[in-house]
């Protein structure tokens, strides 16, 4: 019983695995792209970046999440998830990506806001364009800044993974209540938290590990 | 024929005026101190000669080019406002080094940024920053700081950091560097090395324009003084007639409430 136990807890590490990876992968640039929008001179699209993140940070992400799956089922003629797993993981990646986006975005601003204005103009009058600047000056000092409002987050959604399971997607939480379920034991839930702590133990790790290679400059 | 003329600037941040009517000419290879109160708009003039503020009025020209013309402003292009800004260099009063780079790092990046842009950069990419390493090398040497070129700016000190700024704003090789206050931000005992290093400037006839509070500094080391007093200038001439002699009532007034001090 147990390796089946085990052997269905990493198929369900597995779908939280790609959930977590895939939505960093398109939440970080989005939520650059979103922190630029919230600072743009344009009051228009500054006004849409804060409302959007106004809405999703002000309604749950399970919400959010119902809504992305069964929603254009029910609006337009066809589904645009396919039935299966991939699809099931699809909808929880866009839901996941937009709502990450939005909370990276604040912090994002945060970090690139406290670069001292100093540090641009000391490019600026080094004849540097504005790409350099972002990307040869601010940048490190602002992805120092942010690990640790950021693995906060990151840590966030490993948890937050688990929610895909309302639009039963086999996930890790999923895998482990499956057990309860069919077969009324509960210690297959108690071993399911030792995955989510390990994996967390494994981000902490690199978080601390990353904030340490960071340390050569103040 | 001078270096740098300034004619008429005026700026004014919403209601206030912070520059009224500023004219004043530089020749190569000299010395230009500023002196002034607080608020009597020295940085804000030394900002609008390095573009960080957009002058509302008057004209910049260098070498007989014209800089800026508000006469004639439009909108001004990154490229070409990089390329103008290229003819300043700019000594922070805080130095404003980059933290995550090297004293050596620092001194170079720009030039090795630069550098990018010339046709013959993917060919000869090894040699050309080789080149700029030396000259970094070189400068750091200049300012005596051959033996701190690794060291992340904070493990040094103001006078070291402020000594490294220098050394990043002559890499390349402005036609003018202006000083921002240098040493106001260092601890009395610092200061001198840096007056040092921007005396030994002086002597070898580098062009500047130096803000400063220091009036002994600025009586021995320029070869001109301007008294700036609520953005404008009361009083211009030779240092010794400025600071030992000012004709003006208003420059007086600030002169001996800094000898009191």
């Amino acid at each position: 019983m147990f390796w089946n136990v085990t052997q269905s807890l990493f198929g369900g590490l597995l779908t939280t695995f790609e959930i977590f990876i895939l939505t960093l992968v398109f939440a970080l640039p989005l939520g650059l792209i979103l922190a630029f929008g919230s600072m743009s001179r344009y009051k228009v699209l500054r006004y849409f970046v804060q409302i959007l993140v106004w809405i999703i940070r002000g309604t749950p992400l399970m919400l959010q999440l119902i809504i992305i799956f069964y929603g254009p089922g029910l609006w337009l003629s066809h589904n645009i998830w396919s039935g299966d797993e991939a699809g099931r993981i699809t909808a929880t990646v866009v839901a996941f990506s937009i709502n990450y986006a939005c909370y990276f975005s604040v912090i994002f601003r945060g970090g690139i806001e406290g670069v001292p204005k100093g540090q641009r103009e000391a490019g600026e009058v080094l004849g540097m364009t504005k790409n350099q600047i972002f990307f040869k000056i601010t940048l490190l000092q602002m992805v120092k800044r942010v690990v640790p409002p950021m693995s906060n987050e990151i840590i966030t959604l490993v948890k937050d993974t688990s929610l895909a399971r309302i639009i039963a997607a086999y996930e890790l939480t999923f895998a482990g209540y499956s057990f309860m379920k069919s077969a009324g034991l509960t210690w297959p839930l108690f071993y399911t938290g030792v995955f989510y702590l390990v994996f967390v133990g494994i981000l902490t790790l690199l978080f601390n590990y990353i904030e340490k290679k960071l340390d050569y400059f103040k | 024929m001078a270096i740098l003329e300034v004619l008429n600037l005026e700026k004014h941040f919403e209601n206030t005026m912070v520059l009224k009517d500023v004219s004043f000419s530089l020749e190569e290879g000299n010395a230009l101190a500023i002196i002034g109160s607080s608020g009597s708009g020295k940085t804000t003039l030394l900002r609008c000669l390095n573009f960080l503020e957009k002058p509302d009025g008057g004209s910049i020209r260098v070498r007989g080019e014209t800089l800026f013309d508000a006469a004639s402003a439009n909108v001004i292009k990154e490229k070409e406002l990089r390329k103008k800004r290229l003819h300043f260099g700019m000594v922070f009063q805080s130095f404003h080094l980059f933290p995550q780079y090297t004293a050596l790092e620092n001194v170079t990046l720009a030039g090795k940024l630069l550098a990018q842009e010339r046709s013959d950069f993917k060919q000869n990419k090894q040699a050309i920053y080789e080149e700029i390493e030396e000259q970094g090398n070189a400068l750091l040497k200049r300012m005596g700081l051959s033996d701190r070129r690794s060291h992340y700016p904070h493990q040094l000190s103001g006078g070291q950091q402020q000594r490294v700024a220098i050394a990043r704003a002559l890499a390349l090789n402005p036609d003018i560097l202006c000083f921002d206050e240098p040493t106001s931000a260092l601890d009395p005992e610092l200061t001198g090395e840096v007056l040092k290093v921007i005396r030994g400037l002086a002597e070898q006839n580098t062009t500047m324009i130096i803000v400063t509070h220091e009036m002994a500094f600025a009586r021995d080391v320029s070869d001109k003084i301007i008294f700036m007093d609520d953005g404008v200038i009361v009083e211009q001439g030779e240092p010794k007639q400025v600071i030992d002699h000012p004709r003006e009532e208003r420059t007086k007034q600030f002169l001996s409430r800094y000898a009191q001090n």
